[in-house]
């Protein structure tokens, strides 16, 4: 499939905090950002990993949550008419002869701007793999990370491993299509609403789902067939299960991904950069947040804001090298004003 | 103060510990491989440490917050994230070792 590519100036990969706000600076420069993430929320790992824990050291903002952090930057960049593509991870990144940059996603979009803001945070989310030995050969033929289609989990003997969410809701979803339904958590509590603890404790109740309480220790099966696990229970006991599907549900985590092919630099899966533009090893490519390294880094929220700004300047020098940038205020500026729709 | 870090091999090491501070901050401060994703907020469950079970009882219990990173983190019997255990006197000489989700991946 031959996709139309998308020209645009920038294409910013991460929509977390420091892509946001990345947004705002070079809006604010007339350069339009288009954002690709993996997830598919803005927000980053504010919106992933804890939307509702309290953030402090935001300035200005005493105390404020993820989520909330995430929705006023949403709103700041919003004169600026990013274009948002979610659900898509950057898969390729390559220099074009015209000096510009061709990047790709999994989902197909092809992108070509002036310049590349690489904002991933901690890299790309991805599903957490339990620890169990040889399960790499099982996946994607029994054991899955995500429900794409119920109906392939027709009349199959299904095991659920986990204790939130996700693990509770296919578990309730998926019990009336599978031929049997169990589910495996290492405690009896459940982190998950309330609401799906009920609903799977009825099905437990009815014989309609067996619970077990326990951590699965080795699978069984051939050519990445399932047919059984080996769980350990909190008496240090061994036991069998009989099931042909596993899904773990354990979250996501974060991985570098596709990022290691680029061609860049790094120093310990980070993206080194100069501290006046934020530019990778390569020109053109900026890299902010917590993706990027230099002497005396912190990983805060508060220096990818800083980061952002610079980088900014320093984007539109490289997609402008002819043209004379003149530092201005918002507080002041007329022109600036009429761009954040205020003037 | 100190607590004992067993490391994969079952090599015993001795780190210097103080008071107040995390278990996890110690282990990262000696230059040990945890990857403590998210600095200490209890919010990634990757500080994984598995406590000797002699030692156990004398941690306080995990809070929820810390219960549910432990169940998403594939956590076992003797886990406990290394952010939520604080140093005091009387944990002088506590055995940990960092579990394998937690353990940093050489780049």
């Amino acid at each position: 499939m031959t996709q139309e590519a998308i020209s645009t100036d920038v294409v910013i990969i991460g929509a977390g905090p420091c892509g946001l706000f990345a947004v705002f600076e070079l809006g604010l420069l007339d350069m339009k950002c288009h954002l690709v993430d993996i997830l598919d929320k803005p927000g980053g790992q504010c919106a992933e990993l804890y939307p509702e824990k309290p953030i402090y050291d935001i300035p200005a903002l005493p105390v404020v949550s993820g989520h909330e952090l995430t929705e006023r930057l949403m709103e700041q960049a919003a004169p600026f008419g990013p274009q948002y593509h979610y659900n898509e991870m950057v898969e390729e990144l390559e220099k074009l002869e015209d000096g510009r940059f061709r990047v790709k996603t999994d989902g197909g979009l092809v992108f070509e701007a002036k310049v590349v803001v690489i904002a991933a945070g901690g890299g790309s989310f991805q599903p957490k793999k339990p620890p169990i030995p040889g399960i790499d050969a099982y996946e994607g033929k029994s054991v899955f990370y995500s429900v794409k289609r119920m109906e392939s989990f027709r009349n199959k003997k299904v095991l659920i491993s986990g204790g939130g969410d996700s693990a509770l809701d296919w578990t309730i979803n998926l019990q009336p299509v599978a031929q049997s339904m169990q589910l495996i958590h290492r405690r009896d509590g459940f982190r998950a609403a309330l609401d799906s603890v009920n609903k799977m404790h009825a099905l437990v109740d009815e014989g309609k789902t067996q619970f077990h309480l326990g951590q699965i220790t080795a699978l069984h099966g051939d050519n990445g067939q399932l047919t059984g696990v080996t769980a350990k229970g909190n008496d240090g006991s061994d036991y069998e299960i009989e099931c042909d599907t596993l899904l773990p549900f354990f979250g996501l985590t974060m991985k570098l991904g596709p990022i290691a092919n680029w061609g860049l630099n790094l120093h310990e899966n980070l993206i080194p950069v100069d501290t006046a533009q934020f530019q990778t090893s390569e020109p053109g490519i900026f890299a902010i947040g917590d993706i990027n390294t230099y002497p005396g880094k912190l990983k805060l929220i508060l220096s990818g804001f800083h980061e952002a700004a610079l980088m900014a300047q320093a984007a539109f020098k490289y997609a402008n090298p002819d043209a004379k940038v003149t530092f201005q205020y918002t507080t002041s500026s007329t022109s600036l004003q009429k761009k954040l729709g205020v003037a | 103060m100190r607590i004992i870090l067993v490391d994969g091999k079952g090599r015993e090491r001795e780190l210097e510990a103080v008071e107040g501070w995390r278990v996890m901050e110690i282990i990262r401060d000696h230059g040990f491989p945890i990857v403590a994703e998210c600095g200490g907020a209890c919010a990634c469950g990757t500080c994984q440490v598995e406590v000797d079970p002699q030692w156990a009882a004398k941690l306080h219990q995990p809070r929820e917050d810390e219960l549910d990173m432990l169940d998403r983190n594939y956590g076992g019997e003797w886990s406990r994230l290394a952010c939520q255990l604080i140093m005091t006197p009387e944990l002088d000489g506590l055995r940990v070792r960092i579990a394998g989700i937690a353990v940093r991946e050489a780049a």
